[in-house]
């Protein structure tokens, strides 16, 4: 294993390259540009390098950095395993694209813009590398604010509301989260992810703990009834905020789940299935009922992703080997659709300044490039096989069937009515009637957003095809996560008898 | 034999300050003169401290005590006292106060203030006190000719005096129940039978409590924060509280000691209310100094509540967080330093809207201490309050911890109008360019300190923890 502290390097490369974007000063702000795209593209390829030297088959955790931090009882301590290797990737694969994109729609600050973005990566980086309960919150809460800025400045015209609901209904959530970590040191005497797995927490707190980490990442992730801020800020966002929001910030809640949660709280986490599979199945049919009747193709999409994430709670939470490696594998393939989605929506927003689907209709016969992409993704989006929408779909549903009918069969209906929304986006925005002569004088997407929506739509086909890609990655991982939470249960069961 | 050693601040700082006046009185239009002159008494101050650092010791029949934790606290008065003197010159000057008193009063005050700090006596303590209450009330109304000023220092005078009579009530209680008016005795004889000193313990709490300005006793600090000049107003805002909080929890650490389940509850009552007032009133507020006055209430309530545990650890906690609290306010005032239009000073909030776009290294500045008022991690507000709930945690006051974040959400909100003033909505008016060097030093080390805490967020850490082990 190398000595050289490359996560650290990851997480403070964006940081870095944000003071040079500060500092820089040039017409048009053609330097800024560029040191921002050079930055997010080396932090890509040191993390495609990260995950090309993960070994797969390490029991553990990999590449851990410790430092001293507070007085020496609370350190700064990175490490990643299969699970957080892919979101470090995500992540920096969809920096560059944001940062691409924006040079073209954001019109004014650019600057700002640029640097908003770039101390976001280094804070969600942070959030899937950060082995410390401390660290992680820091992290996982410094990102509100960057984004309230992104979402406030550069937004829509109900731009303030939207960035307020954001920043509020998140703080509320996370505040509590912190008062559990306080707890959780007092009761284990560190923060160590690590140590608290061995020292394992007692079982009469889990359950309180357990509802404090759900406040917040249930708000984050979000699921039913505390989705609302969602719809709000993808829709008042610029297109490289909700591309950020949906790809990434929402993936932060399901990591959550997953390795502080799940791996906390055993008993908690049992307890609380129930709870979180109703929420997870009225997620998924209520909000794809809510996506039918949209008139705003942004708020259609994010209604969208709040019932996608519906499967990957539901997922986590069978304790399955294909539940929780289908959620993995959904919230992966989510991120990428629906970035891509979004950013289709921002290429049309930037010709037509409307995103009122009643005023598209017939873009296929003048926008033929963007329109064949456009279907790859939706079509990917409600999960057709070979495309990787499908994948984490069906190994969600497998792991729901194994463990309870009657949310499985519910769950199912979801995947028919996201078909619905998905294919009647489809048809209004690209095929039918013109009924609108402004589309007759739309533009084609032009290079550089052909590039990356086709990077996209390639990722999107290629782990649709071999999506071992992403399971070889997380195998162990998951084994490891499912194995100690068997184990807890087990000791309980046997210790009632 | 007496060590007069001990005394050595006390009595340069003294000397200092009658050789100052003179000095004012003989020379005309002084002001500038004078200021520097104070500067360099202070600084002197300061090195004298730092050459006794490591004695602790008791002198004048134990009635006055020099240790680690009066020496620490002393220091952050001085160095407050500092930046406060030098960012406010130019104020002073502009808005055509150059009264050669101010600097004076400011260090009369300070003096004061040492006795408080230093005090292991009530008569002592309370003679600290009422040379620190005098020098305040003049120095509240020192715009004479502005009726907002006056009426701020007489507001402030009756009130304080109202609190100082309980605070002798409450003293001259305890010395009846107790037979002592030192603390080290009084600690031994109070218990939970002694009813009559429990009285007085009531009554010298909420006069400690209107000091800091906690609620329910915070009714003058709003007004007398936007009545005096901003000048005073910066001092008000963060000299005193120091002086205040170290006061507290020197009485409950020494004297209140072995009562702790009796004012426990009186404390994280006081708590409590601030945060919550603290949190709701500023949303209303167009002025800033008044926002920034209720924000300050708020804090003590998070001061308090690590007070209120009772323990080393919450008490240190609680110093940390006045600490931080202290730099983020001589960041916070220093910014209002800059607001100018048409050459003169204006308080509005809405003034402040579409400041990003023609400042956009002054927007950078509020941006990051608004955000660090609020405790948004990484900054360095995050970082008080985290130590405060761990202090609160740990004692298992887990009621008290879960109000006072949901007061972080609440009082996140007026923070961030702020932020969203001057970064969402259009230009209204613009700022004069104004050159301050020592008000723009004062925000750049602010907002570095803030923003690099995180690094190294135990900085004072390891001081802290030492000046409690007496």
């Amino acid at each position: 294993m190398m000595n050289f502290p490359i996560l650290s390097l990851i997480i403070f490369l964006p940081l870095l390259g944000s003071f040079f974007v500060f500092f820089s000063r040039s017409k048009n702000d053609i330097g800024a540009i560029y040191i921002s795209i050079l930055t997010t593209f080396v932090n890509l390829l040191l993390c495609i390098f990260l995950w090309w030297s993960f070994e797969n088959n390490f029991q553990g955790f990999q590449f851990v950095e410790e430092k001293n931090w507070i007085s020496g009882y609370i350190k700064f301590k990175l490490g990643i395993d299969g699970i957080s290797i892919l979101f470090i990737v995500l992540t920096a694969l969809i920096a560059p694209i944001c940062v691409i994109s924006c040079i073209n729609s954001v019109k004014v600050r650019l600057k700002e813009f640029l640097i908003a973005i770039l101390v976001l990566e280094t804070f969600m980086i942070g959030v899937f590398c950060s082995l410390d309960l401390v660290i992680f919150y820091l992290f996982f809460e410094a990102g509100l604010i960057p984004m309230f800025l992104i979402i406030g400045i550069w937004g829509g015209p109900r731009r303030v509301y939207s960035a307020y609901k954001f920043f509020l209904f998140t703080l509320l959530g996370s505040v509590l989260m912190l008062v559990a970590i306080i707890s959780i040191y007092t009761l284990t005497g560190t923060t160590d992810l690590l140590q608290i797995y061995e020292i394992k927490i007692p079982k009469e707190y889990q359950n309180i703990l357990w509802l404090a980490f759900f406040s917040s990442f249930a708000v984050k992730m979000p699921m039913w009834p505390v989705h609302t801020w969602l719809p709000d800020a993808h829709v008042e966002a610029p297109t490289a905020g909700s591309v950020i929001l949906a790809a990434i910030l929402l993936k932060m809640a399901g990591y959550g789940f997953l390795r502080f949660s799940v791996g906390m709280f055993p008993f908690g986490s049992e307890f609380f299935t129930p709870l979180v599979y109703s929420l997870s199945v009225i997620a998924i049919i209520y909000t794809s009922l809510v996506a039918l009747m949209q008139n705003d193709m942004k708020k259609l999409i994010a209604y969208s992703s709040v019932a996608h994430m519906g499967y990957v709670t539901l997922g986590i939470f069978t304790f399955t080997k294909q539940g929780i490696e289908g959620s993995m594998f959904q919230m992966i393939s989510h991120g990428i659709i629906s970035a891509a989605l979004f950013l289709c929506v921002g290429v049309l927003y930037d010709r037509m300044h409307s995103r009122e689907i009643k005023s598209y209709g017939g873009v296929v016969n003048y926008l033929p490039k963007f329109s064949l992409i456009f279907i790859i993704f939706t079509l990917a989006s409600l999960g057709l096989p070979g495309t990787s929408g499908f994948i984490g779909e069906f190994l969600v549903l497998v792991g729901a069937f194994t463990k309870n009918y009657l949310v499985a069969l519910l769950a199912t209906i979801g995947v028919v009515l996201g078909a619905a929304y998905m294919l009647w986006l489809a048809k209004k925005v690209i095929f039918g009637q013109i009924t609108n002569d402004k589309v007759k004088k739309l533009s084609d997407v032009n290079k550089s957003e052909l590039v990356l929506l086709s990077i996209l739509a390639i990722i999107t086909i290629t782990l649709g095809f071999y999506p071992n890609l992403i399971l070889d990655t997380v195998d162990i991982s998951v084994n490891n996560l499912i194995y100690n939470y068997e184990n807890e249960i087990a000791q309980k069961i046997s210790n009632l008898e | 034999m007496n060590n007069i050693s001990a005394l050595y601040p006390e009595v340069f700082l003294s000397l200092g300050i009658m050789s100052v006046l003179m000095i004012g009185v003989f020379i005309k239009n002084s002001y500038n003169l004078v200021n520097k002159l104070c500067l360099s008494i202070l600084f002197i101050t300061i090195a004298i401290i730092f050459n006794s650092l490591d004695n602790s010791e008791k002198v004048f029949l134990g009635s006055f005590s020099k240790d680690k934790f009066s020496d620490f606290i002393k220091i952050l008065i001085l160095v407050s006292s500092i930046f406060v003197l030098s960012t406010t010159q130019n104020f002073i000057n502009n808005i055509k106060i150059s009264k050669f008193e101010y600097p004076i009063l400011i260090l009369l005050s300070i003096l004061g203030m040492f006795f408080m700090v230093s005090a292991n006596d009530l008569i002592l303590f309370y003679l600290g006190l009422e040379l620190q209450s005098l020098a305040l009330y003049i120095l509240a109304s020192i715009n004479r000719s502005d009726l907002r000023s006056t009426e701020s220092g007489i507001k402030y005078f009756v009130l304080s005096a109202l609190s100082s009579g309980l605070l002798l009530y409450g003293c001259s209680l305890l010395y009846g129940f107790t037979g002592s008016t030192n603390y080290e005795i009084i600690q031994t004889q109070l218990s939970d039978n002694n009813i009559g000193a429990l009285f007085a313990t009531v009554f010298i709490i909420v006069g400690l409590a209107f000091k800091v300005s906690a609620v329910p006793f915070h009714m003058w600090t709003p007004d007398v924060y936007e009545g005096s000049p901003t000048s005073v107003t910066n001092f008000f805002a963060v000299v005193p509280k120091i002086a205040g909080i170290a006061v507290i929890i020197r009485f409950m650490d020494v004297p209140f000691k072995m009562i702790l389940s009796e004012w426990q509850l009186i404390v994280i009552f006081l708590s409590i209310a601030s945060m919550i007032l603290g949190a709701v009133a500023a949303i209303g507020q167009t002025n800033i100094k008044r926002l920034l006055a209720y924000s300050s209430i708020g804090h003590i309530g998070y001061i308090l509540a690590g007070i209120s545990t009772g323990e080393i650890n919450g008490y240190s906690s609680s110093i940390i967080y006045l600490t931080i609290y202290v730099i983020m306010n001589l960041g916070a005032f220093s910014c209002l330093y800059f607001m100018r239009v048409n050459s003169s000073y204006t308080e509005t909030i809405d003034d402040l809207s579409g400041l990003s776009r023609n400042n956009p290294f002054l927007a950078f500045a509020f941006l990051i201490i608004f955000f660090s008022l609020a405790g948004i991690p990484p900054l360095g507000g995050f970082f008080a309050k985290f130590y405060v709930f761990i202090a609160v945690i740990e004692s298992e006051l887990y009621f008290l911890a879960i109000v006072g974040l949901i007061t972080t959400v609440i009082s996140a909100f007026y923070y961030l109008k702020i932020i969203k003033l001057i970064y969402f909505d259009d230009n209204k008016r613009e700022f004069d360019q104004v050159k301050d060097l020592n008000s723009s030093t004062v925000m750049i080390i602010s907002c570095i300190f803030l923003a690099t805490l995180f690094l190294y967020p135990s900085i004072f850490n390891n001081i802290i923890i030492s000046i409690f082990n007496i």
